[in-house]
């Protein structure tokens, strides 16, 4: 690759930009549908003279994207510090304890993580309806944590086999400290990279989730913002420009944090996919 | 604090500790992973169990009583013409999206993986629609591909040409959710294909220069066998990810017209809150289930394979 002659260069340059141009035609699109203003029927490849900035506002407000904001961020919030509390400690013993009972609740949680929950979807849906959890935030928030769950212990459990060292954890027994408080503050700070990545991942999938969402998540009040964007196209399916809008204020957040923290977002949802 | 104490401790004894003791019976520490277990046997595995249940049953989803009946269900199921065209979407979905995604990814991330201008640039662009929601990206789409004013009927009208039904028509659709579906993923794909790439060492490709090996040739043995381990997980994860594939369709077609372009999740869906038909639904689900398992385990120990004959 160091032999590369100039011309060359120049080439394999010019197709790496017209990859990227390519992949930005449909958010391209999304920008100049949520600025055309209403009956503005031109062509979707022209940007329009007059940016109808107040497609913005009106989605806002008939989408009812403020509720649903707070909603996904509660839920997002609630869902990924349960992982991250209930995900490392259930690792810990997991990877370090290796008893027959230990074993097996480890391949249990591994076998889990194969089937998409939402195979046992009319159970489950049932299930929910009895508890009386129908629209609440905590259903939502059990169902996120349920499914992620199994993916955070195993990444946390690698982890830990691999890079927290045995011997201080021990030194700190002989201290006399208790086992949670071991945990606590002797392992759990040292876990740093795995629980930026775990935070990471489930941000992205349950900020996104919409499985989950359309079907515990149907009241006004507890919709979630795909959720209420499903809900809003159905309704405006002859306004695109307003869905287009929505659609950008709702991508917004995740776009922007990205950008910012790439490198993080990148070795974060990779590490997420290497489950297999 | 203890963490800074305790790890200056630890360099001193781990040296000298390392052999000597083999700890007495250790405690399994149970209690720790108690509210894990909970909370996913509670969510995820009872309902499995009780969906096997449902499945021998002809309940509608909300009346209180229903009969058990034996495997009807699974023989209806087995001769219903829709399981059949729900299954071959699902794995046109599965399937397809994971070819286009590995051979595009590959192909991508060996071009980004050379000291190119636009480099990072590209990079950026291709996986951003990872990170956003499969429903929004499927609306996305739809802005680009609706027979009204959609993106891709301009550039026809503007050319002359008659304008397409193109998420309307069962021959067309398909694919294009399969399109969608790549362009959403297929960042994933290229990240784990440049870091296997990275991770190949150059003395390889100069040794295979000083040997006068053609470029593809050099792709050829070197490369592709080296990179067994990332075709794998991209492999299995792209199944998994097509095979379960919802809310794209719901996006971009609704599953329609008819059934033509569902998959196994939305038919479930239509089956259990339209049809009332929960304990087909039931039984569906546990076709799916078997499908995605069977699939992605098959993937995963013929790749593995691959791995070692590499």
């Amino acid at each position: 690759m160091n032999y590369m002659n100039k011309r060359k260069k120049i080439v394999l340059s010019a197709a790496a930009l017209i990859i990227g141009l390519i992949h930005m035609v449909p958010f391209y699109i999304l920008v100049t549908t949520a600025l055309k203003a209403k009956g503005d029927f031109s062509s979707k490849w022209v940007f329009p003279d007059k940016p109808a900035i107040e497609n913005f506002s009106e989605a806002w407000e008939t989408a009812n994207l403020s509720s649903a904001f707070y909603n996904t961020s509660i839920i997002t919030v609630f869902s990924a510090l349960l992982l991250i509390i209930f995900g490392s400690m259930a690792a810990y013993p997991l990877a370090r304890r290796q008893t027959k009972l230990n074993k097996f609740i480890f391949m249990l949680f591994v076998a889990i993580m194969v089937i998409p929950p939402l195979t046992a979807l009319v159970p489950l849906y049932q299930l929910v309806v009895d508890i009386g959890m129908m629209n609440t935030h905590e259903i939502a928030i059990f169902n996120n944590v349920a499914a992620y769950m199994p993916l955070a212990i195993f990444l946390y459990a690698g982890f830990i086999r691999s890079t927290i060292p045995k011997e201080l954890e021990e030194a700190a027994k002989i201290d006399g400290a208790s086992t949670l408080g071991i945990f606590f503050k002797v392992v759990f700070p040292l876990l740093k990279p795995v629980t930026a990545s775990i935070l990471i991942i489930s941000c992205v999938y349950i900020w996104n989730d919409y499985q989950f969402a359309i079907f515990f998540l149907q009241a006004e009040e507890v919709k979630t913002i795909t959720v209420a964007l499903a809900g809003f196209f159905g309704e405006n399916a002859n306004r695109m420009n307003l869905v287009a809008a929505a659609a950008i204020m709702a991508t917004l957040p995740m776009v922007i944090l990205f950008l910012l923290l790439q490198k993080h977002f990148v070795k974060g949802l990779a590490s997420g996919s290497v489950k297999g | 604090m203890i963490g800074v104490e305790t790890r200056k401790e630890t360099m001193v004894r781990s040296s000298s500790s390392k052999k000597q003791k083999k700890p007495k019976k250790e405690s399994s520490l149970w209690w720790m992973y108690l509210p894990a277990l909970a909370v996913v046997s509670f969510f995820i595995l009872y309902p499995f169990i009780s969906g096997i249940k449902i499945s021998f049953t002809n309940w509608n989803g909300f009346s209180q009583t229903y009969d058990y009946i034996g495997f009807n269900q699974y023989k209806r199921m087995f001769s219903d013409p829709d399981t059949w065209l729900v299954v071959k979407n699902t794995l046109l979905y599965g399937l397809g999206s994971t070819l286009f995604q590995n051979v595009i990814g590959l192909m991508y991330a060996l071009l980004l993986n050379q000291s190119i201008r636009m480099r990072s640039f590209a990079r950026t662009i291709v996986y951003l629609p990872v990170i956003i929601s499969p429903l929004i990206m499927g609306y996305i789409w739809y802005f680009f591909f609706a027979f009204q004013g959609g993106a891709l009927n301009d550039i026809l009208i503007l050319l002359g040409i008659d304008k397409i039904n193109a998420l309307g028509d069962p021959s067309i659709n398909t694919w294009l959710i399969v399109f969608v579906n790549t362009f959403q993923f297929v960042g994933i794909a290229m990240i784990i294909y440049l870091a296997g790439l990275q991770s190949i060492s150059k003395d390889f490709y100069e040794a295979a220069e000083i040997d006068g090996a053609s470029a593809f040739q050099q792709f050829r043995t070197i490369t592709l066998p080296l990179l067994m381990p990332s075709i794998t997980i991209n492999m299995v994860i792209n199944i998994i990810g097509g095979l379960k594939l919802f809310d794209v369709i719901i996006a971009l077609t609704g599953g329609g017209p008819g059934y033509a372009s569902q998959s196994m999740s939305t038919f479930m869906y239509d089956l259990y809150f339209n049809r009332q038909d929960a304990g087909y639904a039931a039984t569906q689900g546990i076709l799916m289930a078997f499908i995605i398992l069977i699939i992605s385990l098959a993937a995963l120990v013929f790749f593995k394979r691959k791995e070692v004959e590499a």
